[in-house]
């Protein structure tokens, strides 16, 4: 009998420990959305912050992330596919293929703060870019760069192999062959990095209160904005926070994780429509 | 052959000097990680020993007093030290039993339906911003630690009181956070045991848990171990989710001292340091750089090489 009670413990165990990580999600999401949601209106979405008028808004913000999104990964999705093309179609095996993929994964073991201090002293001091939208982007690139390649290659591995010998037996080059036959067939999985990519630079926080600045203003040009401080979301949630402004950090978390969530219904509908096609 | 225009070979051979070309760039791509670790390290190091020496090696890492701003300025992170490494410990010790349990739920008792629910919560986890921990630690974790600080020191005139910004509160918000590491890379590793153990097990008359705890658990405890590395690699180098919930002075870390990590130290003090006192920030992330660089490479390697295969876990 011994035996059946501990076995009835155990089980409980393992009731309650996936019943407590549920239970953290729901907590956290719920009590983000309900403090968090009041927060939001106009103002709050479409100003920016004004000492002179006393109002909050995060526009400024918004555009800043969507900056460093959009230039982080225009560097990065190219870099990475490239680096998982290398690694899965061209090199062959050996100490450099092992080289790489050995510091890809140490790249991805780099904790952001450590990340920080390279960009702010690299790009921001040495390259001169101070405080800016690309210095932060240059750091983040090294950051998501892992996933990005990892993705790829993965993607790249599930490209049956009579698609390539199929390919290459009717003549065709080898680029020939990666940029018509196996990039289109591993679109998917590469799009799928790059979502997660997304998600990465969103809720980034310690790689770019160093390198991107703490900015909320709007751009005055397009281009000009690459050279100004930047602050994110996730820096201004941040600021606020230091100011025990707790309903504008609220405001911003909700954001946040509407962000977060939408990210993640789209890289889990990217892979269900993979599977189907498979 | 002569008449490339027709031939399929003939663009191949016009189209050489593209082939290399793409070989090329490919290879490049492929070496800007090695490239990029590469720099990290030589601006670490390059960073961070110049003030090891200025201050003196046992100096810095012994010293207990930390005043960068007095004038002797002091810089002892011993105390910074230690909170990161007992902070780091007491989070896995919270963090990895309900993780590895959710994973053993996740992977052998829950029904398809109900992994379908679990799974993708955990993994939503995982992408939460790491300041949204922050914001709710000191909302929730910090109010809470306040009361139970007053409760317990009530009639004490030597504990300074922090207002709940302590090392418990740090550590809750760091186990929190290791949970979907720790989850998916051990559930992920339970599922890669061999049906045949398992069949194996229930046909010799074990019971589920017998079979779950005393085959299934050490046949994946390499995997298990591994995500207990990863676990304590993004505990110990998490900075935003816990610089304002752990307080803000250096002190011992006891659980109700307010304390400071390596990480926080740096984010805590980097906007306003200067000279040396910004020196000696890098040489903390130096430290804390050489903290990862081992669990990173030596652990990882450890347990990936299958020592722990048939250990328990």
């Amino acid at each position: 009998m011994g035996v059946r009670k501990g076995e009835r413990i155990l089980t409980m165990l393992l009731y309650l420990s996936a019943g407590v990580s549920i239970a953290l999600l729901a907590g956290i999401m719920g009590y983000v959305l309900a403090r968090g949601i009041p927060q939001l209106n106009l103002t709050f979405l479409s100003t920016v912050q004004s000492a002179r008028k006393g109002t909050f808004g995060i526009l400024g913000n918004i555009v800043n992330t969507l900056y460093i999104i959009v230039i982080t990964l225009l560097i990065a999705a190219p870099v990475g596919v490239g680096s998982a093309i290398y690694l899965n179609e061209y090199a062959r095996p050996g100490r450099l293929v092992r080289m790489i993929e050995f510091t890809t994964e140490i790249l991805a073991g780099i904790p952001s703060i450590i990340f920080g201090l390279f960009g702010m002293v690299f790009f921001g001091t040495v390259l001169g870019f101070g405080y800016s939208v690309l210095t932060g982007s240059f750091t983040l690139t090294l950051m998501v760069l892992p996933l990005i390649t990892r993705n790829t290659q993965e993607a790249l591995k599930n490209v049956p192999e009579s698609y390539r010998t199929g390919a290459l037996g009717m003549g065709a080059a080898k680029w020939y062959m990666i940029r018509t036959i196996l990039l289109p067939s591993a679109a998917p999985g590469i799009l799928t990095g790059v979502i997660l990519s997304i998600g990465r630079i969103v809720g980034e926080s310690a790689a770019l209160l160093f390198t991107a600045g703490s900015g909320f203003l709007l751009p005055k040009s397009l281009f000009g904005k690459l050279f100004e401080s930047s602050g994110t979301l996730t820096i201004q949630l941040y600021l606020s926070m230091q100011d025990a402004k707790y309903d504008q950090a609220f405001g911003i978390a909700a954001v946040l994780l509407l962000i977060v969530l939408l990210m993640n219904l789209l890289a889990r509908c990217l892979s269900r429509q993979k599977n189907l096609g498979e | 052959m002569c008449e490339k225009k027709h031939s399929i070979m003939g663009s191949r051979i016009d189209g050489s000097m593209t082939e290399h070309t793409a070989a090329w760039i490919f290879t490049g791509c492929g070496l800007l990680a090695v490239i990029a670790v590469f720099s990290i390290t030589l601006y670490m190091v390059l960073n961070g020993t110049p003030a090891l020496f200025k201050v003196g090696i046992l100096e810095f890492l012994f010293g207990t007093v930390w005043k960068p701003t007095a004038d002797p300025a002091s810089f002892g992170i011993l105390y910074v030290i230690l909170t990161s490494v007992f902070g780091t410990f007491l989070a896995i010790l919270l963090g990895v039993p309900i993780g590895v349990m959710t994973a053993i739920f996740l992977a052998e008792i829950a029904s398809p339906k109900a992994a379908a629910v679990v799974r993708p919560a955990v993994e939503l986890l995982a992408g939460i911003p790491s300041v949204i921990y922050g914001l709710l630690g000191i909302l929730i974790f910090n109010p809470l630690m306040y009361r139970a600080e007053q409760y317990l020191f009530a009639g004490s005139k030597t504990h300074q009181f922090t207002g709940g910004a302590n090392l418990i509160s740090a550590v809750l918000v760091l186990a929190v956070m290791i949970l979907p590491t720790v989850i998916s890379i051990s559930e992920a590793s339970l599922r890669a045991v061999p049906k045949e153990l398992k069949s194996a097990s229930l046909a010799l008359g074990a019971s589920r848990m017998q079979t779950i705890f005393k085959v299934l658990v050490p046949a994946a405890g390499s995997g298990i171990m591994t995500s207990v590395v990863l676990g304590c690699g993004r505990a110990i180098g998490e900075a935003m989710a816990i610089s304002l919930v752990s307080g803000s002075s250096v002190n011992f870390p006891l659980p109700f001292h307010s304390v400071r990590f390596l990480t926080t130290a740096i984010v805590a003090e980097m906007s306003y340091s200067q000279g040396l006192h910004r020196e000696v920030l890098f040489t903390i992330g130096l430290v804390l750089f050489i903290f990862i660089m081992f669990i990173n490479t030596v652990l990882t390697g450890m347990f990936r090489k299958g020592v722990g295969g048939n250990g328990r876990a």
